[in-house]
């Protein structure tokens, strides 16, 4: 038996006896779902690098294996995880990035996981070792399994293995700060996203706007006598402080206030909810430190097509769910497809809960 | 009165006589998608127009439990589309407006029924296009697009139609309206977005398609490289992404298909050469220029026997030209030609290529090779002729042995044509039967009383027990005969 078999071997018995399971990694992203009453399943029994072919730009690893042993063999070779998985400690899992489908500032330009995603092994919830998709950039033989594993949480599989698609570090980045608010600076996000430049990331964090450049030294060159402003010398490590929730904007964890992920359209306007905004994603996602009740900024948030979730309860009651509540046709195909992979529900039952 | 005349009236009264065909003759146009080899009549073809219609008419079809085979386009090369005798066949193409541009946010939001090019000319304007460009794309539309997961030349460095679609509108078989995704980059609960697209009709119906825009490149050049040998092209197509380049199309093409495009474009093409590559760089003035110097340092090392620099946008539209006309060029060499879509490894393209030419020349059918080298997906274009008896059946046969080679080596049978009608039996060749029990419990959870498509996409385990036993029969699995790669 292999260790894969192994593994899902444990999740059959628990499918015959009906023993919820709790899947966890290093329980770096614990925080971010609810609570799940289970037998724990550390999926750090599958770890290592299964293959990695740098010219074939794709990269597989077993769910368990940290990040940061992914992320240190693609460097040695000039690649990497274009999505910027926020590992949130040291520790963190690929399995575990995936699962909660988080990615970081370069996003919106160099695609999420669950675009980076070619192919996986997942344990269903019979404790069967299927495998989906691929090593290769185009696949669409059957359903795309593997990118619905992507921010499932875990609900309708382990994700035992992964191949993702990597790329060249690019040469250079820098970046550039300049001063406005946060209406102007959401203009201009969405005004230089739509020139044909290296754009990599953008970020306000309430005074100043902050753009990262990425490519060729020349084509990077170019961009930044464009569009102007001053250079900020620490490129590197101001997206990594964004990426990892370090930044001082994330400094308060208190009772006084709680964060919030938004996740709008780039172009939405200031949503003048009480409290402070950092916006990342060019646009697109904006951390909300605040106050209010949750109804507040869920009513806000779904009002211009967006969806709001929680990553510090702070002053809010416990029981205020994590993630944005589904329109209840949506929730219904939501409960048939985690039927579909998890017949005894048995996988991190009720951790996406959206009731409270 | 009988199941039909029942579904005929009750139809009649949601659409209107010309958007209702239920005559021989009128049926005619639908019988087959753009693999014209499989041809079935619907029961009726219905055309709606508006949102609440196809509501309406899914609605009904559910109550009789008729099938419903949607249909965009009809440029499907996998049968996709391929009517059910029994069913209704479901066009969108009258939902063809574009319904709202937003050039600041750069995403459109269309019906399914517009035509993937009609989308970037709309936008054009904004300096903005719709990246996923299927050679297909002057006919093909954006749902259907959607439904196969549709690639093009652009998808190494763009990604594919998953990568560049923001929402959906989809109606299940119930009429229940669906919205998924939307202007935002991501939405709570499952990726359903991701397991809509390519689900090839299976799931429900794409009403309204919310697409990414992308600034168009300042600059874009194309290189014609030709080698006298396929495998140092095929060299070159590792070695120039290993030198960390993403070009913009990375496209390759054998003798037969060079000769046939020449024959028919005029697109300036080396008759003589083995293969070619076209490179595109696009980008920024210094940022082509970088990736030129690398590229070109790649090609001669690996022997390019001619580089030539499209001169000029007209020169780069030719060499394009020659490469999207690929298969309509072979149409006019041949009586009839199937179109394969393997996607392997870029590594294995030699090896393949090799493992092509010696089946070729066992089955007695010349096969033309034209490709998205940079993301190793392969069109083998066997040529056949339809009218002599068996010629089609060993067609089937030699594809079939093609797609076994390329999941052989990692591969798959399909990077975008999708599996449709063409490809069921290989299904069960990539997947095991646990994973195509998982398939159909996800059809399960949208469709459970498999109207929408069915017979498509995902075998029964039944019809690969069938298929298994039919090919040791014949011999022809595990090819003990067969060198293996
Ligand atoms: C000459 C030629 C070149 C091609 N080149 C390429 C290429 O480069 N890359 C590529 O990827 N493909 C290519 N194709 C294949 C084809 O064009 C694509 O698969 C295209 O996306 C099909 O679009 P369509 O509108 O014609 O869909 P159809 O053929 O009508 O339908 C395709 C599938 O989608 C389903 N469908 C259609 N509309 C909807 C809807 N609104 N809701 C739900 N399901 C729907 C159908 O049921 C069917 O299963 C080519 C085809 C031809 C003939």
């Amino acid at each position: 038996m292999s260790p894969a078999e192994r593994f899902a071997s444990r999740v059959a018995d628990a499918y015959a006896a009906k023993q919820p399971l709790r899947i966890e990694g290093s329980g770096s992203k614990a925080f971010l779902g609810h609570p799940v009453d289970g037998m724990p399943l550390d999926t750090r029994e599958l770890s290592g690098i299964v293959a990695y072919e740098p010219s074939e730009l794709v990269i597989t690893a077993c769910g368990g294996t940290p990040l940061l042993e992914l992320q240190q063999v693609l460097d040695e070779r000039g690649q990497m995880l274009p999505f910027e998985p926020p590992l949130f400690s040291d520790q963190a899992t690929l399995g575990g990035v995936l699962a909660c489908g988080l990615s970081g500032p370069r996003r919106p330009y160099a695609g999420s996981a669950r675009d980076l995603v070619l192919g996986t092994r997942i344990v269903n919830g019979k404790g069967e070792l299927l495998r989906f998709g691929g090593q290769v950039m185009k696949n669409v033989a059957g359903y795309d399994i593997s990118r619905l594993m992507i921010g499932a949480h875990g609900t309708l599989g382990v994700i035992a293995e992964a191949s993702l698609k990597v790329l060249p570090r690019p040469e250079i980045e820098r970046t550039l700060v300049l001063d406005m608010d946060a209406s102007q600076a959401i203009e201009a996000m969405n005004r230089w996203a739509g020139q044909p430049i290296p754009l990599s990331a953008a970020m306000h964090d309430g005074d100043q706007l902050y753009l990262r450049l990425s490519g060729y030294a020349s084509g990077v060159d170019a961009a930044i006598r464009r569009i102007g402003g001053e250079e900020f010398p620490e490129s590197d490590g101001l997206w990594l402080a964004v990426r990892e929730h370090q930044h001082p904007f994330f400094a308060s964890r208190d009772d006084a206030t709680a964060l919030w992920r938004l996740s709008v359209p780039s172009t939405t306007p200031s949503l003048g909810l009480r409290g402070s905004t950092l916006i990342d994603w060019g646009g697109a996602q904006r951390w909300l430190e605040t106050d209010l009740p949750a109804d507040t900024v869920r009513a806000a948030v779904a009002k211009v097509g967006g969806h709001a979730t929680l990553y510090w309860h702070g002053p809010l009651p416990a029981s205020t769910p994590v993630f944005h509540p589904l329109a209840p046709t949506m929730e219904r195909l939501h409960q048939a497809l985690r039927e579909a992979f998890d017949p005894a529900g048995i996988l991190n039952p009720g951790r996406m809960t959206s009731k409270p | 009165m009988t199941a039909f005349h029942s579904l005929l009236q009750a139809l009649q009264q949601i659409l209107s006589p010309h958007q209702l065909l239920h005559r021989d003759e009128e049926l005619i146009p639908y019988e087959c998608d753009g693999l014209s080899a499989y041809r079935e009549k619907p029961m009726l073809v219905a055309l709606p127009d508006r949102v609440e219609q196809v509501q309406a008419v899914l609605r009904l079809c559910a109550e009789h439990q008729t099938p419903v085979v949607a249909r965009g386009a009809g440029t499907g090369l996998s049968g996709g589309a391929l009517p059910n005798r029994e069913g209704v066949l479901l066009s969108l193409a009258r939902f063809n407006r574009i319904l709202d541009i937003d050039p600041v946010a750069r995403i459109a939001r269309v019906q399914p029924g517009v035509r993937n090019l009609a989308i970037s000319e709309a936008v054009a304007e904004y300096g903005l296009y719709y990246a996923p460009d299927p050679s297909s794309q002057i006919a093909c539309t954006i749902g259907g697009n959607v439904a196969e997961n549709s690639g093009g030349v652009h998808c190494l460095k763009y990604g594919l139609t998953v990568h560049n679609v923001l929402g959906v509108k989809l109606l299940t078989i119930d009429g229940e309206l669906l919205e998924i995704g939307g202007a935002a980059l991501d939405s709570a609960g499952y990726d359903l977005l991701a397991l809509i697209t390519g689900s090839e009709g299976m799931l429900g119906v794409i009403v309204e398609v919310t697409v990414k825009l992308l600034p168009k490149p300042l600059v874009t050049k194309v290189l014609l490289a030709a080698f006298d040998d396929v495998e140092a092209a095929g060299k070159s197509v590792s070695e120039i992404i290993a030198e960390g380049v993403i070009p913009g199309g990375l496209e390759m093409m054998d003798n037969m298909s060079i000769r046939a495009a020449e024959d028919f474009v005029h697109a300036g093409y080396p008759t003589d050469a083995a293969a070619i590559l076209l490179c595109e760089l696009d980008g920024t003035d210094a940022e082509v220029e970088a990736q030129m110097h690398i590229v070109q340092a790649v090609l001669k090392t690996r022997g390019a026997t001619d580089v030539r620099l499209a001169a000029d946008d007209a020169e780069r539209m030719r060499f394009w030209s020659g490469r999207k006309n690929a298969f309509p060029a072979v149409g006019r060499i041949s009586p009839d030609y199937y179109c394969m879509d393997g996607t392997i490894p870029r590594h294995a393209l030699p090896q393949v290529l090799c493992g092509i030419a010696d089946l070729s020349a066992q089955y007695e059918l010349p096969v033309a090779n034209v490709f998205h080298a940079g993301d190793g997906n392969m069109h083998p274009l066997i040529l056949y002729d339809a009218n002599i008896p068996g010629e089609l059946e060993r067609t089937e046969e030699l594809g079939g042995r093609i797609l076994e080679l390329c999941v052989e080596v990692g591969g798959t049978i399909t990077g975008e044509h999708g599996v449709g009608m063409e490809k069921i039996d290989q299904m069960c060749v990539q997947f095991a039967s646990a994973e195509l029990t998982q398939f159909h419990a996800v059809k399960a959870a949208f469709d459970p009383a498999g109207l929408l498509n069915p017979g498509k996409a995902v075998p029964t385990l039944h019809r690969c027990a069938e298929f298994g036993a039919m090919h040791v029969h014949h011999g022809a699995l595990p090819h003990p005969e067969l060198e293996r790669f």
